[in-house]
């Protein structure tokens, strides 16, 4: 039992030296450091780890396509339009037969970023109406020139999918391929078909059978509803 | 620097350029120069997250004189500029300028009056990092390129800026 006395005595400095960096001022501030050794450190180790990005961060920008190659800009200027920095332009030009670029009359014949002015707010991602334009996860794209923040199309643009060719297409090989772009509302380049504006997707699918018919709107239809003199 | 005129050309030269350039580029202290919001993730990129100490450039010096390069974070107004231009003055070569964020680099979205439209208009910038602001690793990612681009220069480039 000559061993009882060296145990009690290690289990009382230990329950002392419990009280003191419990209770005292100094001893909780002890504690801290020595608490956070037992931690795992939370550095990010960058270049060689990254850390995943959250699901809709905003980065670099893309310009997509549709599955059979086709980009889905149509041109339209209302993502220039909508950038509170005036980061983005847009020129937009006109399908033909032997060249389509996207669905539709129109399509981007350039189109540049400038990231030196642009926020990455997605203001202009808001403002696409087709969803053209996306932004990625990408977000490494300092450099040493101020030339080389500005983007141009061919570094946005998604490259083309497995098996599908890269634009332009011929307007033929799009109308055999038969896709529903914008619900067959997408109309042909003016003066293509006889300027009927017929779907550039397929002839069948008319635009006018897709439509319902107006309500006829004639004076006598109106009635004599109260108030519409006083208008 | 006048060295390699003294010293004969050659293997010893190079290999000098090389060890003086890595120096440089492991311990390169940048100045305190946050002007707006862009500062608040510069504060970050040295905090223990993202921890710039990991590059040998901890030590944010509040004085230009132990300092090498200038993050010039922040959009730069009109009344700041030579202020700006003072304090880039002040730093002892061999010195470099980082700008960080839209507004430094091109006045990002404040095109008006008041804002300095790029601070390339000021100062010699070596590096522009986009964004707004940009996220810390897209600063770590600008000051690395930084450091390839320091390694990769040579006494006579350096002297001639």
């Amino acid at each position: 039992m000559e061993f009882l006395g060296p145990i009690l005595f290690l289990l009382l400095v230990v329950v002392l030296v419990g009280i003191a960096l419990n209770t005292t001022v100094l001893g909780r501030g002890m504690a801290m450091p020595l608490r956070q050794m037992l931690k795992k450190p939370s550095t990010s180790q960058y270049p060689e780890q990254p850390r995943p990005v959250t699901p809709r961060f905003h980065g670099r920008h893309q310009l997509n396509r549709y599955d059979d190659g086709l980009e889905k800009c149509i041109g339209c200027e209302l993502c220039a339009w909508a950038c509170p920095a005036d980061a983005i332009y847009v020129q937009g030009a006109n399908n033909t037969l032997e060249a389509r670029w996207s669905p539709g009359e129109r399509y981007a014949e350039d189109y540049q970023i400038n990231y030196s002015r642009c926020i990455l707010c997605g203001l202009c991602i808001e403002a696409c109406p087709t969803r053209a334009l996306t932004m990625t996860h990408d977000y490494e794209f300092s450099s040493d020139t101020r030339r080389g923040l500005v983007y141009t199309k061919d570094m946005l643009l998604a490259p083309a999918p497995e098996g599908a060719p890269d634009t332009p297409h011929r307007d033929k090989d799009v109308r055999e391929r038969g896709h529903n772009y914008y619900g067959g509302k997408a109309v042909s380049p003016p003066g293509l078909h006889g300027g009927d504006h017929l779907p550039a997707t397929a002839r069948t699918m008319s635009r006018a059978s897709q439509v319902l018919p107006m309500a006829p709107e004639s004076e006598a239809d109106w009635g004599d509803a109260p108030g519409r003199e006083e208008d | 620097m006048g060295l390699e005129e003294n010293l004969p050309s050659g293997i010893l030269l190079t290999n000098l350029e090389k060890f003086v350039n890595y120096s440089r580029s492991a311990s390169l202290w940048p100045a305190t120069f946050g002007l707006a919001c862009c500062a608040i993730e510069m504060m970050s990129m040295g905090g223990p997250r993202h921890d710039a100490a990991r590059f040998g450039m901890e030590v944010f010096r509040a004085s230009p004189r132990q300092a090498d390069l200038m993050i010039v974070a922040g959009r730069v107004s009109n009344k700041m500029a030579p202020v700006l231009r003072r304090i880039y003055d002040q730093m002892s070569d061999p010195k470099w300028v980082l700008s960080m964020g839209v507004c430094a680099t091109s006045g990002g979205m404040f095109n008006n009056y008041a804002i300095v439209q790029g601070v390339d208009h000021v100062v010699p910038v070596d590096m522009y990092v986009p964004g707004c602001p940009p996220r810390p690793e897209m600063l770590l990612d600008g000051i690395l390129k930084l450091h390839a681009k320091i390694r990769g220069e040579t006494f006579v480039e350096q002297g001639s800026k």
